[in-house]
């Protein structure tokens, strides 16, 4: 067997591949999250209550009609967005002229709400979500075995928030959310409707959320709570990125998520708490975060 | 083309607009004079519906502005290049450029505003537009205007703190512009620039319209002049 530095080669990698994993949710909901504070500046506390809403939603269109996997990783999202214009249409564009921390507090009570609703008609035990068969089984990479479906989720991960980077910093629809995030009234003065814009910005977010709930449902059990387990890691992860920053939610998801793997390889009690030590040490350092502007 | 009556509007508590009158006709260039604080800038912003609360009316074209949002203002054909310019940092030269929307046809293309503002074409690779300097973001501000089609453009102090040699060049596109058609409301506080540009002058005093000059009129009217803007 392969030994790096004493550890066994597959157990290294396989904690590394965990934390690829882990670091893809934590980049995706912190990717969600960046962009829905750019432009709503709004910390959106629902954000994991949304992620669980996928999975669910992913969950129930299997088993209540059939339609599988493939076509939930697009439907699941489509009605999740759908969910959040609404919420944004109803509530939360009521906040905008006040204090953040008044859309904190709505968000925060409105990811309760949803989370008990769940509760209250699946219970909390979890159920399982099956890995659809084109996916199942396992790679031989030569030096570990290699859960098909978890490259998958690493893969898919990756190209979404390559894409989101892409549509935000290269195209012209990313240039006015941009523009809008900097100064929304002139913006709004050039003749675009930057409500209607807020609203779909939020139903992006909401989006990328549910998606990450469908990648995560046959690897976690779907259960109401997994969205709370995932978001207090992810809101460090925002916070150690930079608020707002777009790459840096990615790049600092995605690193997080290997830091963990590794403490678990090499120090396995610290592994719950690397992340805030990590968040920590960058906010003694650089309090605007690893890739946050200047105020 | 835009007839101001009555227009009244607030910041907060405070009224800074008490019934403003004025007409801009088809093709006119027209100037809002007046000292600091007389409301020039703030009844640009009021046309465009970027104030918390007016009243009063707009009429652009005969129909009433009073009550829309500002992209629905915009979209009638009214566009705005601000006093602060409104240059966003995060977006490049070229996206700040393409920015805003056409509402109408017969904007200006890419290559003529390329050819009235020829540093633009040097800079248009620059990352951030903010990195332009003062009279580059100034020509920046006018040029993405031009491409909307708007025909009806509010330019406020678009020569403030600028060289001399720059002035020159936004008088040039002023003069320019208005023989193609463009209507141009102009704020301005240097009235020996207006003078070079402007058909019109309505003086502002305290949130209301004092006073219309004609511009072949200015020269006899200084007197006047020098007491309304107190140089």
């Amino acid at each position: 067997m392969i030994m790096i530095f004493g550890i066994p080669g597959p157990l290294l990698f396989g904690q590394l591949l965990l934390g690829l994993i882990n670091g893809a949710f934590y980049a995706m909901l912190s990717l969600g999250l960046a962009v829905i504070f750019g432009m709503l500046n709004i910390i959106n506390f629902a954000h994991g209550a949304l992620f669980m809403m996928g999975a669910f939603v992913s969950w129930i269109l299997l088993n209540y009609l059939g339609i599988g996997y493939f076509p939930a990783l697009i439907l699941s999202p489509l009605l999740v967005g759908i969910f959040g214009i609404v919420l944004e249409k109803t509530v939360i564009s009521r906040l905008y002229k006040l204090d953040h921390l008044y859309g904190l507090l709505l968000t925060f009570g409105l990811s309760l709400v949803i989370e008990g609703l769940f509760r209250n008609a699946y219970g909390s035990s979890g159920m399982p979500y099956r890995i659809p068969d084109m996916l199942s089984g396992a790679t031989n990479l030569g030096f570990m075995y290699m859960p098909n479906y978890r490259g998958w989720v690493v893969l898919a991960a990756l190209t979404v928030c390559i894409a989101t980077w892409a549509i935000i910093e290269k195209t012209s629809l990313g240039a006015t959310l941009r523009a809008a995030t900097e100064n929304a009234p002139m913006v709004q003065a050039f003749g675009v409707n930057v409500p209607r814009l807020i609203t779909l910005t939020y139903a992006g977010g909401v989006a990328l959320a549910a998606f990450a709930g469908v990648l995560a449902a046959p690897i976690y059990s779907v259960n109401p709570n997994m969205g709370s387990n995932f978001i207090n890691t992810v809101f460090a992860v925002v916070v150690i990125g930079g608020m707002g920053s777009i790459m840096g939610s990615i790049v600092t998801g995605f690193g997080l998520g290997v830091v963990e793997g590794l403490t678990k390889v090499f120090y396995p009690q610290a592994s719950a708490t690397v992340v805030f030590l990590v968040m920590v040490i960058v906010l003694l350092v650089r309090p605007r975060g690893l890739f946050g502007k200047a105020a | 083309m835009l007839e101001v009556k009555g227009l009244n509007a607030w910041y907060g508590e405070s009224h800074i607009l008490h019934g403003v009158d004025f007409e801009v006709r088809e093709g006119e260039v027209v100037t809002l004079l007046g000292r600091n604080g007389a409301g020039k800038t703030t009844t640009m912003k009021s046309i465009m519906g970027l104030v918390p609360r007016r009243e009063g009316s707009v009429k652009f074209r005969g129909n009433e502005m009073v009550g829309l949002m500002p992209n629905q203002i915009a979209r009638a054909g009214i566009a705005i290049c601000p006093e602060e310019r409104g240059i966003f940092g995060s977006l490049s030269v070229t996206e700040n450029l393409m920015l805003p929307p056409i509402v109408a046809p017969g904007g200006l293309t890419v290559e003529e505003i390329y050819t009235l503002f020829p540093n633009l074409r040097e800079r248009a690779k620059t990352a951030h537009g903010t990195k332009l300097s003062g009279g580059e973001q100034q020509m920046l501000a006018i040029g993405r205007i031009l491409r909307t089609g708007a025909k009806m453009l509010l330019l406020d102090e678009p020569t403030e703190g600028l060289a001399p040699v720059i002035v020159q060049q936004i008088g040039r596109t002023i003069r320019e512009i208005k023989n193609r058609g463009f209507t141009v409301l102009l704020v301005e506080q240097n009235f020996r620039f207006a003078a070079t540009v402007a058909d019109r002058h309505y003086v502002m005093e305290h949130g209301k319209i004092v006073d219309m000059i004609p511009n072949h009129l200015l020269e006899t009217s200084m007197d006047k002049l020098h007491e309304y803007l107190g140089v």
